[in-house]
């Protein structure tokens, strides 16, 4: 392992594939039929980062946390855990590794409670019988030191609310002690409380030294927590970025692919129009003068 | 446990009182989790009916011939549940079980094996066709209605293939014939309940004991009690009237005990729910039900799950087609045909189980099947034709399915889905 004293290089170039990365892919591809999903992408993350993946409706970024998270491997690509080449083909790979993966599309057992939900496939059992009292106690303790609040741990999911079922979705992805845990826009359909919750969580994870891989389409969320931004655009990387050196701008140029598009010339002409209203103002306001 | 407990030697946290479980309950049938709320009322309304129309009903020789009479279709919807909790159905399980009991049959008259042979021929053979219609539904991807419509039909084939055209295969074996129509000895029949109580009751309060020493909020005790008194009421008032005479000549031959079946259904109910509710193929079994793909995602090998519940299906099924050839002394052409399917897929959905997957308990069935057993009993007391019992089992059947629909969409709207 290369990893640097520090660890995060945050100043660095933002160059592909930083050293010390935990995980980095390269050349990664994935076909459905005709479709391109992605072609020859790339991604890194190191430890205690926090990496924003961004791109517009079907850039190809849940196809990429699927294909690092084993359910829906690439077709052709490199994947380097630690710095060593790795193949992973189902998600007990992944899991073995250390990757965690908290889905768009939750993946909760609405009929099951939280604890069942949390322990799903990693329950503790003294033999063939369940150790309902340990993983209750560890679900307690975890979701203790998220700050997640839920009524109780015995209550089925269903009737949790959003944020609720995404902090367990989250928290259920740091069970097996990952190293690198990826969210597919975890705050898509939630509430401004709600995503601020999140958030905090996922600077919480940050600061313990996690990996983590965030998807969002929104910019805000984005610059609130990401250290770096990577950019995929149809398929294909198109630009990574320093968060605290970047603008907002360059990051949207990015996404739709052209200085020259439809939101920079929605936002050519919300500006235009703002300054239009401030002239009106302004000769309004010197109106009367003239008239006097 | 100790009789006194401070609140301070505990670790802070204390069982909820009774009244907030109760609420809870409340608060759940209302948001459309009716459980076994409905079961249980129609049984209440239905024995309460026949009783006063037919007083025949309500005597200790037919509260004996009732338990043995719903005992097949009971343990066939036992089986149903694993395969219902996924959401899939098994359509074959009636004749699943008469292939069975036409193997029993035959392992006993044309081979002239043993009868622990014989049911085991019989159990093995449910095995594998669990295992065939489960590959067939998991791994070649045919939806389980058609998968399981196909051998509905094509059982009924083999079971007229074994039994050669119209012939009936009669059985003389004692053991196999004691399995449906005998009785436990009623010193043996206390001593049984003595333990099974006794049992629950441990369960229950060491479970108790080990949540309050992690410092886990646990039932009040109260509840447990009132649990485990109304079992030992309802289950000694069964014994003691299951153990009066109920020869018409006793100086020929007495008749008496709880019957056979009994002990065996009581058994299989524990069993499985200890399997569904306890182990972790249970709970992956709830999993799949709930959302297979989480499941997968989750590293659960779901295809393996969706086998197995075939198998446990089909094999139960095996059991109750035992059952049945036990109690009618033999095996036709219409063992485990006609309304036995219905009736167990009517079990387990009166019972609670849900159609859509992910929710019922292996006790579903046998409340369910109690129901169903009632109402045969009770209308065939009653002096209706078969006609029309088929046709107010099969419209409770659709009650029950509609109840189960709307608590789902009630349980949507309340915002529990
Ligand atoms: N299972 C699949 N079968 C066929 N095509 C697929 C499948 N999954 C994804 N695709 C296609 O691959 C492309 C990338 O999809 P992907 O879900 O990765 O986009 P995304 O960047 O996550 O978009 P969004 O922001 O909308 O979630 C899309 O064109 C999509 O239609
Ligand atoms: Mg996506």
């Amino acid at each position: 392992m290369s990893e640097q004293a520090g660890g995060t290089t945050r100043q660095g170039d933002g160059g592909p594939s930083p050293d010390g990365a935990v995980l980095s892919l390269a050349g990664i591809s994935k076909r459905f039929g005709a479709v391109h999903a992605l072609s020859d992408a790339s991604l890194a993350v190191k430890a205690g980062e926090v990496v924003a993946l961004v791109g517009d409706n079907g850039a190809g970024k849940s196809t990429m946390i699927k294909a690092i998270a084993g359910v829906n491997p690439a077709d052709d690509g490199e994947i380097l855990w630690e710095g060593r080449p790795v193949t992973i083909t189902k998600p007990h790979d992944a899991a073995t590794l250390g990757i965690a993966t908290v889905y768009q599309d939750l993946a909760l057992c609405d009929n099951l409670d939280v604890v069942a939900n949390l322990f799903l496939g990693n329950e503790v059992a003294n033999g063939i019988v369940l150790d309902e009292i340990s993983m209750e106690r560890r679900a307690t303790e975890l979701l203790d030191t998220l700050s997640v609040k839920i009524p109780s741990v015995r209550t089925p999911v269903a009737s949790l609310s959003g944020g609720q079922r995404q902090s367990v979705a989250i928290a259920r992805s740091l069970l097996g002690e990952p190293k690198v845990v990826l969210l597919d826009e975890p705050t898509a359909a939630l509430g401004v409380a709600q995503t601020a919750q999140v958030l905090d969580l996922i600077e919480r994870l940050r600061d313990r030294g996690l990996g983590v891989v965030l998807i969002s389409h929104n910019l805000a969320d984005v610059r609130a927590v990401a250290d770096r931004v990577a950019v995929l655009r149809l398929g294909r990387n198109a630009g990574e970025f320093v968060m605290a050196e970047t603008s907002q701008e360059q990051i949207v140029e990015a996404i739709t692919g052209a200085s020259e598009s439809v939101v920079t010339r929605r936002q050519a002409r919300v500006e235009a129009a703002e300054a239009a209203r401030d002239v009106g103002q302004k000769r309004q306001a010197s109106d009367p003068q003239e008239q006097s | 446990m100790t009789a006194l407990r401070t609140p301070a030697d505990a670790t802070g946290v204390e069982a909820a009182p009774l009244s907030s479980y109760v609420n809870g309950y409340w608060s759940r049938v209302r948001g459309g989790e009716m459980g076994a709320l409905p079961a249980i009322l129609g049984l209440i309304v239905l024995c309460t009916v026949f009783s006063i129309v037919r007083p025949a009903f309500l005597t200790a020789g037919n509260f004996a011939n009732l338990l043995p009479q719903g005992a097949a279709v009971t343990v066939i919807a036992m089986g149903l549940v694993f395969v219902l909790l996924l959401g899939e159905i098994d359509l074959s399980a009636g004749y699943t079980s008469g292939v069975c009991a036409a193997i029993l049959a035959l392992a006993l008259s044309d081979y002239d094996l043993p009868w622990y042979l014989a049911i085991l021929a019989a159990l093995v053979t449910g095995t594998v066709v669990g295992f065939v219609l489960g590959s067939l539904v998991a791994k070649v991807g045919i939806p389980s209605f058609v998968v399981t419509l196909a051998a509905f039909l094509a059982f009924q084939g083999v079971v007229l293939l074994l039994i050669k055209g119209g012939t009936i295969i009669s059985i003389q074996d004692p053991v196999i014939l004691a399995i449906g129509n005998k009785n436990v000895p009623p010193v043996l029949g206390w001593v049984l309940f003595a333990l099974g109580v006794g049992a629950y009751a441990a369960v229950q309060l060491l479970r108790i004991r080990g949540r309050q020493r992690r410092g886990l909020t646990h039932d009040p005790l109260s509840l447990v009690l009132i649990r485990v008194g109304a079992l030992a009421v309802l289950g000694g008032w069964a014994v003691y009237v299951l153990n009066q005479e109920r020869s018409r000549n006793p100086a020929i031959v007495s008749l008496k005990g709880v019957p056979i079946v009994v002990p065996i259904i009581v058994a299989l109910l524990v069993i499985l729910t200890f399997v569904l509710k306890r182990t972790g193929y249970g709970l992956h079994i709830y999993a799949v039900g709930g959302n297979r793909e989480a499941a997968r995602r989750a590293g659960i090998n779901t295809d393996r799950i969706r086998i197995s519940a075939f198998v446990v299906c089909s094999t139960m099924a095996a059991v109750g087609g035992i059952i049945a050839a036990s109690r009618a002394n033999s095996v036709d052409a219409n063992t485990g045909g006609s309304n036995v399917l219905l009736y167990a897929v009517g079990a387990a959905v009166i019972g609670g189980t849900s159609l859509f997957g992910g929710k019922g308990r292996i006790l579903d069935a046998v409340l369910g099947g109690a129901v169903v057993a009632v109402i045969d009993n009770g209308m065939g007391l009653m002096g209706f034709s078969s006609g029309v019992r088929f046709i107010v089992t099969g419209s409770v059947l659709l009650l029950a399915a509609g109840v189960d629909a709307l608590s789902r969409r009630r349980a949507a709207t309340a915002g529990l889905r």
